[in-house]
């Protein structure tokens, strides 16, 4: 084991599926000489050539498109998408194209196609770069959805996503990159649908993917401190997503919360609340909490965007409210 | 078309304060207090100015994130804009929108967008709205030499064309899209090219000399208010600095961006035109320490501020406030 950050864990992921398979190409933004905004890509092109690492013109929509057709006649691209953000300047592409081909050809053709990019707020990027939009994914079917929360997480899955045949995409957080966790040398991909529980617990279920785990578990310590002894479930991936640890976890726990920097408003907890209440209702003792960001855009000046966003105190509360504690 | 000698001056000015305004937003931002990414348009003051001289305060603007010299030159307060910066109430977003997001609809400066081509389609219809209004209001949009590769770009500008509405769409070809030299991205030698496609008029100008920038832009104008349909100014530039803070520029050399500093700084050219006609440099000294003291001014306003209270998140996001 060795401690890599989440950026070069996802360099490894990238290094070792390119050896294994010469189907796979790279394109993207400034991916190139500059190894990409977040330095995930660096070196690759020197390693690779320019074939198979490709620069891009500011064509979200083209560019996508693209590796769309190339994913259909056999290759296996992975396209980089600078901030999910720009999901909808591609967005025909990602949903109309990417997500339908497989089904409307009656299964003639598969679109094996990994879309990177990265998410969420407290940079200071104001409404425009600061967005969360796993649940726009989730909501069309066809693609795959994986959220890593660690270095290793993030090398595990994305190794994955380029053994699925099927669109997927890997959203990484821009908080993220920096941060550091121990890493196998020989790792096997992680199969997706298959949640972690990060941290055991008995007394109430806390549910999450991405950056948001590390909330999770920061307001874990705190609520064991008030006596409370929260279990912490990382999905990593939300589609497929894993239902059977959380209701393993909710028949122990019997409270639950779920919690995302996405907007709570038809947020991807919503899905996974009315999931618990369709096929864990009988084991509730509490409604199912939520916790995420405001139902607003995301304002650049500090105070306004630290209240907007989830935190592990927001955290804490909900899993008071679930265990009926006093606020 | 040549601008007088007191244009001149006033051109230099807004130049000049530009400047002086991002090199503080810098300062800022090495403190801590400017947040997010910070793009500068250093190097670029030109054409911001140029153009702002051959507009009236009742035309339309809308930039991008590297737009704080197009927003001041068009007349933006700076103690506004300062105070956006530091993200507090008393700036021209109320904090909400900071770096990448200016907007002063008094000075008819609509929001500014941090989308690559998010600004080229609603140019169109700002513009056709004043048509539709009977009004000779002009629309500009700025956008980059990376920003004509967007689809939305395109649309945009056939739109335009078939409209016929009063836009002029500058084409702020500083060579590279963050990190990507333009021979990567594209084979035209001049984005001037493209508008040909949608037969539109079109102009190449050294943007680094404001009277050549002005020049090209108010005969756009001239076009555009007599209902001739809109204009594609290539505006050929370059940025002194990285594409953002902490762009370390490996993709170009030291050489290249010292040439330029040497040779094709806007502010020194339009400086030694005025010395040419006989404006002494003292009188330039003023002009710049006028600029350098109204960004103190700003600055000081607007770190005596206060940060927006918590219950604005509601506020702004509907005509009745946001329930959450
Ligand atoms: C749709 C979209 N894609 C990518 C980006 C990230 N990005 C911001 S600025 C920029 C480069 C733009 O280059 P150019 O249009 O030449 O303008 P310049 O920054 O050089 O003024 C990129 C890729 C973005 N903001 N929006
Ligand atoms: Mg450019």
């Amino acid at each position: 084991m060795r401690e890599l950050t989440y950026a070069q864990a996802l360099r490894e992921a990238l290094t070792e599926e390119m050896e294994r398979d010469p189907n796979i190409l790279l394109m993207g933004e400034d991916i190139g000489v500059y190894g990409g905004v977040f330095k995930v890509t660096e070196g690759l092109m020197a390693r690779f050539g320019e074939e198979r690492v490709r620069e891009t013109p500011i064509s979200e929509s083209g560019f996508i498109g693209a590796a769309v057709g190339l994913a259909m006649m056999g290759k296996h691209p992975m396209a980089e998408l600078m901030f999910m953000d720009f999901a909808w300047v591609a967005a025909d592409q990602i949903f109309n194209q990417a997500c339908k081909m497989r089904q409307m050809s009656g299964g003639q053709v598969k679109v094996p196609l990994v879309i990177r990019t990265q998410q969420g707020g407290g940079r200071g990027n104001a409404a425009q770069h600061s967005q969360c939009l796993e649940a726009h994914f989730a909501h069309i079917p066809g693609i795959k959805i994986a959220l890593p929360s660690t270095p290793s997480d993030a090398k595990g899955l994305l190794k994955q996503a380029f053994r699925e045949q099927d669109p997927v995409v890997v959203i990484e957080h821009k908080l993220l990159y920096n941060t550091k966790g121990d890493v196998a040398e020989q790792m096997d991909p992680i199969l997706f649908g298959k949640a972690n529980i990060v941290r055991p617990g008995r007394d109430v279920t806390i549910i999450s993917y991405s950056r948001t785990v590390l909330h999770c578990l920061e307001a874990a310590t705190t609520l064991a401190a008030q006596g409370v002894d929260a279990e912490v479930i990382d999905l990593r991936t939300i589609m497929p997503l894993d239902m059977d640890t959380v209701l393993a976890s909710i028949r122990k726990t019997n409270r639950a919360v779920v919690a995302h920097e996405a907007h709570r408003n038809a947020g991807f907890g919503a899905e996974i609340a009315a999931r618990i209440m369709e096929q864990g209702f009988q084991h509730l003792d509490a409604p199912v909490e939520r916790v995420g960001a405001l139902d607003v855009p995301i304002a650049y000046s500090l105070p306004l965007e630290s209240a907007t966003l989830p935190s592990p105190d927001k955290i804490v509360a909900a899993a008071r409210r679930a265990m009926r504690m006093e606020a | 078309m040549g601008l007088t000698t007191e244009q001149l001056k006033d051109a230099y000015g807004r130049m000049c304060l530009a400047r002086a305004f991002e090199r503080k937003c810098e300062e800022l931002f090495m403190q801590g207090q400017v947040r997010g990414s910070l793009h500068m348009s250093i190097g670029q003051e030109a054409s911001a100015a140029g153009t702002a001289l051959a507009l009236r305060d009742s035309d339309l603007l809308i930039t991008n994130y590297r737009g704080h010299g197009h927003a001041l030159a068009k007349g933006i307060s700076p103690r506004a804009a300062m105070a956006e910066m530091l993200g507090r109430v008393t700036g021209c977003c109320k904090g909400k929108g900071g770096s990448m997001h200016w907007t002063d609809m008094s000075k008819g400066i609509l929001p500014a967008n941090a989308i690559v081509a998010g600004g080229l389609p609603t140019v169109v219809g700002a513009a056709l709205a004043g048509k539709l209004d009977g009004l000779d209001r002009v629309a500009v949009v700025f956008f980059g030499d990376g920003a004509a590769n967007q689809g939305a770009t395109h649309e945009a500008m056939n739109l335009a064309a078939i409209w016929k509405v009063p836009a002029i769409f500058i084409c702020e070809n500083n060579l590279y899209s963050e990190m990507t030299p333009i021979g990567k991205t594209t084979t035209n030698k001049d984005l001037a090219e493209r508008a040909a496609a949608y037969r539109m008029p079109a102009t190449i100008v050294d943007a680094n000399d404001v009277e050549a920038m002005h020049a090209a832009v108010s005969e756009a104008v001239t076009r555009a208010r007599r209902g001739e349909g809109p204009t594609f100014i290539e505006a050929k530039t370059y940025r002194l600095v990285g594409h953002m803070i902490g762009d370390s520029q490996i993709y170009r050399s030291k050489d290249e961006v010292e040439e330029w500093r040497a040779q094709r700084d806007p502010i020194r050219l339009a400086g030694d035109k005025l010395i040419a006609r006989g404006v002494t440099r003292a009188e330039l000294d003023a002009i710049s320490a006028g600029a350098d003291a109204t960004v103190a001014d700003a600055a000081a306003f607007a770190s005596a501020s206060a940060f927006p209270d918590v219950s604005e998140i509601f506020v702004d996001v509907f005509e009745h406030n946001a329930l959450n």
